[in-house]
Formats: structure tokens, C-alpha cells, sequence
């Protein structure tokens, strides 16, 4: 079977339901236990909170924008107005047993704490990021000489929240220097697809749009 | 001499007043000196009464009712025609057929708290032991109290769990009050502008207004209604200080800025010169013709004394542990009387205790008062969450 199949469609959900739903979405459902509790960090207009819950599972969400919450409470959903940096200390250990920090962790300021905090408050924790490491980000930066834009990043250098890009191969280094553990990881194409499961690492790191990681903590080392 | 004009005296309704405060025109429930109310200074209350008003219809199952609490000043009359003052209900923008609280689906009760003076037993009340009005020897209240009163209504309306429980203010300290002490009762959560402690700058404008009132001569150490007086002047000037915290800088820049009142130049005197004297004025007046002196008294006080952690060693979690409840917080971005950090607090701690929380911040300069006014993103959100709740809930359509 296809890393394609095993993500798309997603096991016990109609296929037409899938459709409106981002790729990296359908990924991050489809790593989540069904009756699980989860937290979404920055869950946007909760589109993902949406499709957890479809699934089973008791979601919870922290927006940093007004206009976002307003959208989630709108949709029934569990939604505080928080920021990761500064709101997710006030969680207890273990509360969730996922956290999700989808296409957020750019735009914080500690992105180290976050993901400390991330697995402190979850057994488990999702992140997905764009990868700055992208080769059509390499391809401005190289030959065009400006700070790469793309469909998905379409904000100027100076009026961008992403404050800390990353690569795939960034991202693994700081994995490893915090003691996590990567069960799983795909890289996303351009249109939300996975690449080769047993392409090397730096051909996601070329080729992959975006890194969406399953990450628990390491066995302390004794 | 320059002239002086001081706050009018006021059209005072003192008998209807005092009427409506043993015999509420909305509906009455009686308890007997075998149900007496346990008060947490200690006292059981008994007999006592609690008015009400109902809106809608039970359903069968009994599991459409949604109880509102209303705020310091307001009373049981949230979407009906107000005895004494013959206005509007106070919350007919929230409360009514399609409205957010919608009546044509849910069951809604709304009672007057215990202290008050719109039918449930307060200070204003006659002491049934000496034939007099209570006064001051009406024993001091809580929030508690108030919530406790309110469950032995519930309970004489043969209803187990409330669907929702709302309200803003005062109201939404009762709501929270509700989630901690009887969290198998209450379904959903709608707490508006509120807190679970009262501040230290909230305390300290509540005293202020206190004050005014004891220092009005009128007051009678709270014996006006025996000596056929009344502290006008005194609650007036609470009222207008209170009603400067429950709006915003931008709020009343917005409304009066530094115009004149019927007038082009100043006249050198203290009259009302400037428009938001003279609506201050008015807002004070307005309020004494309908409101008890002594109830201001005791139902600040009960704000005061709130602080729903120091129940649980001072851990705000430890009192929503385990906790099923939906809740939506709601603050305002101008509100600085319960401003949006409180919530943040109580969201903090729901969270904590692993409870289902919404938490939205409304951007509005209208400050406290905005959960009273028409706010369309509050209603929205006011409306969604009710609906996701009713969902959970198994509610259907029609009341039947």
C-alpha cells in the first residue's frame, strides 16, 4: 500500500467529505487515535478542530486572532483566544493526548519552548511547518535574490508573522538536541501530497513543501 | 452665590416601590419555616420568598430550561415590561422569539436574587417576625446564597438538570457560582463580563457608593422607610459613580465629548454646563425611583465577599475538577470593571480542570455595559454556542 492510500482517504469517513479538507489536515487526523483528547494550537477558523471532531475526538483549540475564535465558538467548537508563547505554561502535564501545532510554530517567538510545552501538556504532539528548505525557496533566494514567497507564504519580509523559518533538516537537529522522539514524519509536495516514504532525508528537505511530524517524548536517558 | 443644582429629587414610585417588594407582580414562590434558606453568615433564613418571571415552554423531558441570572440592578423582568418604570425588559435584545435565547425553543426562568427588591425576600421585604420592613436587620448575603436560593426554585419547578445556565455582571458570577457548587445540574455555560473574585478596584468602587449612601442624612442608619425618608441624593451619586465603570473613556467621548447642555457658554456656576453631567444626573435619578437603598447595600456586598477559589484553598481548578459542563466565557475589550484578563483567569482554570471551555473576547468600546447592548458578534457567538450545546443536549426544534 501507498503512503497515498494509507492517508487518503481517511479509514471510516466518506470520501466526499474529505474533499474540502487540506491535505496536512487529513495527514494530522489520520495520525490521531479515534476518542482521543486533543489540543490545536493556533486552529485558525477550525477547520482541523472540525474534522477531529467528525472523527470522534474531543478537540479543544487556542487562536491567537479574534476574528478566528469568533469563527470556532460560531462552530461549536472548544476555542479559547490565547497565544502558544505566552498561554500554553498555564496547561497541566498531560492534559491532552495529542497537541497540535499546525503551520504555527514559524510565527512563534520561542519555538524551542513551544515544543517543549507541546510535549509537557501532550503524550503526543503534531507539528507541521513549511519548509524553508523547499527547493523553490532555495530557487528565489539563489537566483532572484529576494526573500522567498510562495502560494501559501504570500506575505512580504516585512509584514510576515513568520518570524522564525525553518527547514526539515533544522527542524530533525532540534528534535534531536531536546530529547524527542519522531514516530512518524512525511513531507508534504506543493498540492498537499506525500513524498516517497523511502526517499533520503535531503530529498525531503528539496522536495517537500512542508514537514508534518508525530513526535513523543524520548525514554529519559538514565 | 454661585448656583448650585444638585441631583433632582425624584418622581419617587415609593409605594409601588415598596408594593412590588412583598407582592411582585411576576410569579411567587413561598417557602415555609420548614424550608428554611441556610446562609453562609449562618443564619437560616425562613419563611422566605424568590419572585420570578418564565418564558417559553418545559419540554417534556424537562431538559430545555435555561436559567439567567441578572446583574447588580436588574431583576427578574429581562423580557417583559418593567413594573415600576414601565420600560422595556433589560434583556429583550438577547431574550425573545428568535432571539440568541431563543423562547420559542427554550424554557426560560429568570429570578430576582435574594437581597433584592423586586419580590425576593431583601432588606426592602417586611420582616414577618416584627410586621416591619427589614432593613438593616436583614442578615448579610453571598453569591452562594443567592445560588442557593435559586437551586430550591429549580428544585420546586420539578427540574433536575438546567439546560443553560447565563449571565453578565453579578449574573455571571452566579453562573460560575452554579458550575462549582451543583456542576451535575448545569449543562451548559454562558458567563458573560464576570469574574470568580471580585477585585480590589471593584471592592473599592462598591464602598464609594456605599458610602454616598450612608452619608445621605436621609439614609436613617436604613430606617428611611419607617421615618418616611429617602436617600436619593446619596444612591443617586452611587448610581452615577457606578455607571462611569460600567461604560469607557472612548464610550463617553463618544457620546457627549466636552459639549454643552442646552447652553453655548459655561455659566459659571455648578449646573449641569456639560452634556455628560447632565446624563450622569439623569442615570442617577432614573435609578432611585426604582431601586432600594439598603438592597444597593447587601447585593454589593454579596459581590464583594465573591471568591470562588478561596472555597478551594486558594486553587481556582481545584473548584471545576471533573467537571462535564460546556462553557463559553464571553469579555469585552473596553470592559475595565471585569476586564478580559479575568477571563483569561477563569479560562485558565477550566482549562486546567480539563473542562470544555470557549473563550471569546469581543472587540467593542462600549465597555462593561456591552453584554446589555446590541453587540451582533456577541449575539452570534451567544446563539452558536447554545445551538452546539442544544445539539449535545439531544434538544429538537420545538419546545413539545
Amino acid at each position: 500500500m501507498t503512503l497515498q492510500q494509507q492517508v487518503l482517504p481517511l479509514a471510516g469517513t466518506p470520501p466526499q467529505d474529505l474533499r474540502h479538507y487540506r491535505g496536512d489536515h487529513l495527514l494530522v487526523a489520520q495520525m490521531v487515535e479515534r476518542g482521543s483528547k486533543v489540543l490545536d494550537v493556533g486552529c485558525g477558523d477550525g477547520d482541523l478542530l472540525q474534522l477531529l471532531e467528525t472523527r470522534g475526538i474531543d478537540g479543544r483549540g487556542i487562536e491567537l486572532s479574534r476574528e478566528g475564535v469568533n469563527r470556532c465558538v460560531a462552530k461549536g467548537l472548544a476555542v479559547v483566544q490565547g497565544d502558544a508563547d505566552t498561554d500554553l505554561v498555564n496547561y497541566p502535564d498531560d492534559a491532552f493526548d495529542y497537541v497540535i501545532l499546525s503551520q504555527t510554530l514559524q510565527a512563534t517567538r520561542q519555538p524551542r519552548v513551544v515544543l517543549e510545552n507541546l510535549l509537557r501538556i501532550g503524550r503526543r504532539a503534531i507539528v507541521s511547518f513549511p519548509n524553508f528548505g523547499f527547493w523553490r525557496m532555495r530557487l528565489q533566494l539563489l537566483v532572484g535574490g529576494h526573500m522567498p514567497r510562495t502560494e501559501n507564504l504570500p506575505a512580504t519580509w516585512y509584514d510576515t508573522p513568520n518570524i522564525h523559518f525553518c527547514t526539515i533538516k533544522d527542524f530533525v537537529q532540534l528534535c534531536d538536541e531536546i530529547n524527542v522522539k519522531m514516530e512518524r514524519a512525511v513531507a508534504l509536495d506543493l498540492y498537499g501530497r506525500p513524498l516517497r516514504l523511502n526517499a533520503p532525508w535531503w530529498f525531503w528537505n528539496m522536495f517537500g513543501e512542508q514537514g508534518v511530524f508525530l513526535l513523543s517524548r524520548a525514554e529519559k536517558a538514565r | 452665590m454661585v448656583s448650585v443644582q444638585s441631583i433632582p429629587s425624584p418622581a419617587i414610585h415609593a409605594e409601588e416601590r415598596a408594593h412590588e417588594a412583598d407582592h411582585p407582580s411576576s410569579l411567587v414562590a413561598l417557602f415555609g419555616a420548614d424550608q428554611p434558606l441556610k446562609l453562609d453568615c449562618g443564619i437560616d433564613l425562613a419563611p422566605f420568598q424568590i419572585a420570578y418571571k418564565t418564558y417559553g415552554q418545559l419540554n417534556t423531558e424537562r431538559s430545555n430550561a435555561i436559567l439567567i441570572f441578572h446583574a447588580l440592578t436588574g431583576d427578574q423582568h429581562v423580557a417583559s415590561v418593567h413594573p415600576v418604570t414601565g420600560k422595556p425588559g433589560w434583556w429583550e435584545t438577547m431574550v425573545g422569539p428568535g432571539r440568541p435565547l431563543d423562547t420559542d425553543k427554550y424554557f426560560i426562568i429568570c429570578s430576582n436574587v435574594i437581597g433584592g427588591c423586586m419580590g425576593s425576600t431583601g432588606p426592602a421585604s417586611t420582616n414577618p417576625a416584627t410586621g416591619k420592613v427589614w432593613g438593616l436587620d436583614f442578615p448579610v448575603i453571598t453569591i452562594p446564597d443567592m445560588v442557593r436560593a435559586q437551586t430550591m426554585l429549580i428544585d420546586r419547578l420539578g427540574i433536575d438538570t438546567l439546560f443553560c445556565v447565563v449571565g453578565g455582571s453579578m449574573g455571571g458570577m452566579q453562573a460560575l457560582q452554579w458550575t462549582a457548587a451543583y456542576p451535575k445540574r448545569v449543562f451548559s455555560v454562558l458567563a458573560v463580563a464576570c469574574s470568580t473574585r471580585h477585585s480590589a478596584q471593584n471592592i473599592a468602587f462598591h464602598e464609594l457608593g456605599r458610602q454616598a449612601v450612608m452619608a445621605d442624612p436621609d439614609w436613617r442608619h436604613g430606617r428611611y422607610f419607617e421615618e418616611g425618608s429617602y436617600p436619593h441624593r446619596g444612591l443617586g451619586v452611587a448610581r452615577m459613580a457606578a455607571h462611569i465603570t460600567y461604560l469607557s473613556d472612548a464610550a463617553l467621548h463618544r457620546k457627549f465629548g466636552r459639549r454643552m447642555q442646552d447652553r453655548d457658554l459655561p455659566t459659571f456656576s455648578f449646573d449641569a454646563d456639560f452634556q455628560v453631567e447632565s446624563y450622569l444626573r439623569y442615570q442617577g435619578s432614573s435609578f432611585v425611583e426604582r431601586f432600594d437603598a439598603n438592597s444597593y447595600l447587601y447585593l454589593t456586598r454579596a459581590m464583594d465577599y465573591f471568591d470562588i477559589a478561596a472555597d478551594h484553598d486558594g486553587v481556582l481548578a481545584q473548584a471545576f475538577r471533573g467537571i462535564a459542563t460546556r462553557l463559553c466565557v464571553v469579555s469585552f475589550t473596553s470592559d475595565w470593571l471585569f476586564p478580559t484578563s479575568e477571563s483569561r483567569a477563569i479560562v485558565h482554570a477550566l482549562n486546567a480542570s480539563g473542562a470544555r471551555v470557549s473563550f471569546a473576547e469581543i472587540e467593542t468600546d462600549r465597555g462593561h455595559d456591552a453584554f446589555l447592548l446590541d453587540v451582533p458578534e456577541f449575539f452570534d457567538i451567544s446563539r452558536a454556542f447554545l445551538e452546539s450545546a442544544g445539539k449535545a443536549r439531544g434538544l429538537t426544534r420545538t419546545g413539545g
